[in-house]
């Protein structure tokens, strides 16, 4: 992703702006502070003690997804798609997280493991564990490296501080407060971020849809813009999916982005995770991800909207819609800032870039939150340094969480190097995920699955996507749009399910005794309740709630259908 | 892994709620003194008419009051139970 990052994009930010900005930060960092006090051991300092109520994990399990890319990309792609774009939320999201919370959140909060790779090792054993958790602590830094260094270019573009100044202000604000607090700072600092960016957006929002004169002005703007309205319905979404053909579009769309993409985002990616095994209780955590699909719905209104209406009503953003030069100055990326710029006021302007720096800080530390863990528990504690007493742990966490910081702050400065290979980077992490989803689909529903075919199903399976890939980038397959993003995810998943069913009929099972907890069929339902459940009421009935959700996403689909 | 000796448990750290409230206390208060004093035409120019600082201060001044309401009709409660059994290994 790249901003344009000349004085175009310069806010006029002033003392009474700044003063919330302070003010936001001292919050930040108190949080930390009032966090440390809670943590006396590593299971306080990783997972939160297992004791937050779901609305907490809830809106975090979002906000840990509500980062850079989100923001700035999703109002770029509205920008750019219109309202196809809604289906990263209502079709790429919201049905995986209700999955996760009705059908896998049981086998993980159940089985009580403390990471996403340690139910790898619990079901598969150590090779495939090796795998994950290497890939994913590998994934986390760099990410986080990408995070820094959005947040960086953006602080650089709108108040002018130097980029390098940028990136360790910011990594020192997030490293005080995961070091201190760990799990529950991160989080509860994430539940904060989550209700300024809604402050934020919502105003943004209505000003901007109330200069283009409503609903019905978008629409307009929108048609006399690109002379068709394909961009003001969802469906079937052809340009989104760089699909001619609209059933191949809607298959593209609801198979690769709906279903291998964003089920094995949602279900098995630790950053998410991690958020409903802080819960307190088996209802808690399945709550967490459903809790989380409502807001999730409604999101695309205050990111997605405004996109499309900063491309009809911000002139050089109109005129890089119609051709898409470089005269404009802008592009799509720089969408939101552009409508920040133009439509708010000093005061409300720092309310905006709190709550911006606040979406990129979250991400980033989202992602170190969880590297912290996986190393410690999943690397450190099972293969390096064992049976050492519970306070060592907590000593290489927060020694950990310096180190991955460190390296973060590398990452930034050889993504301002290399954006495009960052790009990359960041695509090719997202095909770990799909495999991921089918060895953990298959595992947890069919007990034959052997130890041998967990780990070649994922092997096999992020090579192909890697090749998917390269082929498209080289030019061997021509799909442009996301075709080619959804068609590696649909491989990569095809192959894993194949050879694991090929490799498990040739070699031998694990014991069903070991396989209690972990797969459907040999878990006895009491397993998967919870005593501390007893007395919940209606709206707290994971399956009623998912229902609930499930029926809202459907209505949300016809009447923008 | 195990956890030795007794651990004493606090309610969940501290309460989030407050911690939201008086962030939105202290931005809705900023904002609508803004509004109120600081906002000129050309401000009013710009958001197409709406004195956005106030109708946000009075906003966030709404949702801090909400937000100190839930924390004291609803206080968070140590589960003794929870906090023996939760998920220690």
């Amino acid at each position: 992703m790249t901003l344009v990052a000349d004085a175009s994009l310069r806010l006029d930010a002033g003392f009474w702006d700044y003063t919330l900005i302070a003010v936001y930060f001292v919050f930040v960092l108190g949080i930390g502070l009032m966090a440390r006090y809670a943590v006396s051991d590593s299971l306080d300092f990783f997972l939160s003690g297992r004791s937050l109520p779901a609305w907490v994990t809830g809106l975090a399990f979002i906000s840990a997804n509500l980062g850079a890319i989100e923001i700035v990309g999703m109002s770029a792609n509205g920008a750019e798609y219109g309202m196809p774009t809604m289906h990263y939320f209502w079709v790429g999201a919201v049905p995986a997280m209700l999955f996760l919370g009705v059908v896998m959140m049981p086998f993980y909060y159940g089985s009580k493991v403390r990471s996403v790779p340690e139910f790898m090792l619990r079901r598969f054993g150590p090779t495939a564990h090796l795998v994950n958790a290497i890939s994913f602590a590998l994934a986390q830094v760099l990410i986080a490296g990408v995070n820094l260094f959005l947040l960086a270019t953006l602080v650089n573009a709108l108040l002018g501080w130097p980029r390098e100044v940028a990136v360790v202000a910011a990594a020192i604000i997030v490293l005080s407060y995961i070091t201190l607090g760990g799990l529950s700072a991160a989080i509860y600092n994430e539940v904060l971020q989550f209700f300024v960016i809604v402050a934020a957006l919502f105003p943004l929002t209505v000003v901007a849809l109330d200069r283009v004169g409503g609903w019905s002005g978008l629409t307009d703007g929108i048609r006399d813009a690109t002379g068709s309205t394909e961009q003001l319905s969802a469906w079937p979404g052809n340009e989104l999916a760089g699909f001619d053909s609209s059933v191949l579009s809607v298959i593209g769309i609801v198979f690769g982005l709906g279903f291998v993409l964003s089920f094995g985002y949602w279900t098995t990616n630790f950053v998410e995770v991690q958020r409903a095994m802080a819960s307190k209780s088996m209802s808690a955590a399945r709550r967490t991800p459903i809790i989380g699909a409502f807001p999730k719905m409604f999101i695309p209104f205050l990111v997605v909207i405004p996109g499309m209406i900063a491309a009809v009503i911000v002139p050089e953003l109109a005129q890089y819609k119609e051709d898409q030069s470089a005269d404009a100055g802008v592009d799509y990326n720089d969408a939101i800032l552009l409508l920040m710029r133009d439509l708010l006021p000093n005061g409300m302007l720092g309310l905006a870039i709190a709550g911006l720096l606040a979406s990129f800080m979250a991400g980033m530390a989202a992602n170190i939150s969880s590297f912290n863990t996986v190393f410690s528990y999943d690397i450190w504690q099972r293969y390096v340094v064992k049976d050492r007493e519970d306070g060592y742990y907590l000593r290489v966490g927060r020694t950990i969480t310096v180190v991955a910081t460190v390296a973060a702050i590398g990452t930034a400065f050889i993504a301002a190097g290399y954006s495009n290979l960052m790009d990359y980077l960041q695509q090719l992490f997202s095909f770990f995920n799909a495999p991921l989803f089918a060895t953990f689909i298959l595992g947890m529903f069919w007990k034959r699955m052997t130890a041998a075919a967990g780990w070649t199903g994922l092997v096999a399976g992020t090579l192909s996507a890697v090749t998917v890939f390269v082929l498209s980038e080289t030019g061997a397959l021509d799909l442009p749009g996301q075709g080619s993003a959804f068609l590696a995810a649909g491989v990569a998943f095809v192959v894993d399910i194949v050879v694991s069913v090929a490799v498990s009929l040739r070699t031998a099972p694990k014991p069903a005794t070991e396989l209690v907890g972990l797969v459907y069929g040999l878990t006895p339902k009491e397993n998967l309740r919870d005593p501390r459940d007893r007395d919940e009421a209606w709206y707290q009935r994971p399956g009623l709630m998912a229902g609930i959700a499930l029926v809202l996403i459907i209505v949300l689909n016809i009447v923008f259908f | 892994m195990s956890v030795s000796g007794h651990r004493t448990r606090r309610a969940g750290a501290f309460d989030i709620r407050i911690v939201i409230a008086a962030l939105f206390g202290v931005f809705g208060l900023v904002l609508t003194g803004m509004g109120l004093f600081g906002t000129s035409d050309a401000d009013l120019e710009k958001a197409d008419g709406i004195n956005i600082n106030l109708w946000t201060g009075v906003g966030l001044l709404v949702a801090a009051a909400l937000f100190a309401l839930w924390t004291w009709l609803r206080p968070i409660i140590v589960d003794a139970e929870a906090a023996a059994g939760a998920g220690r290994d």
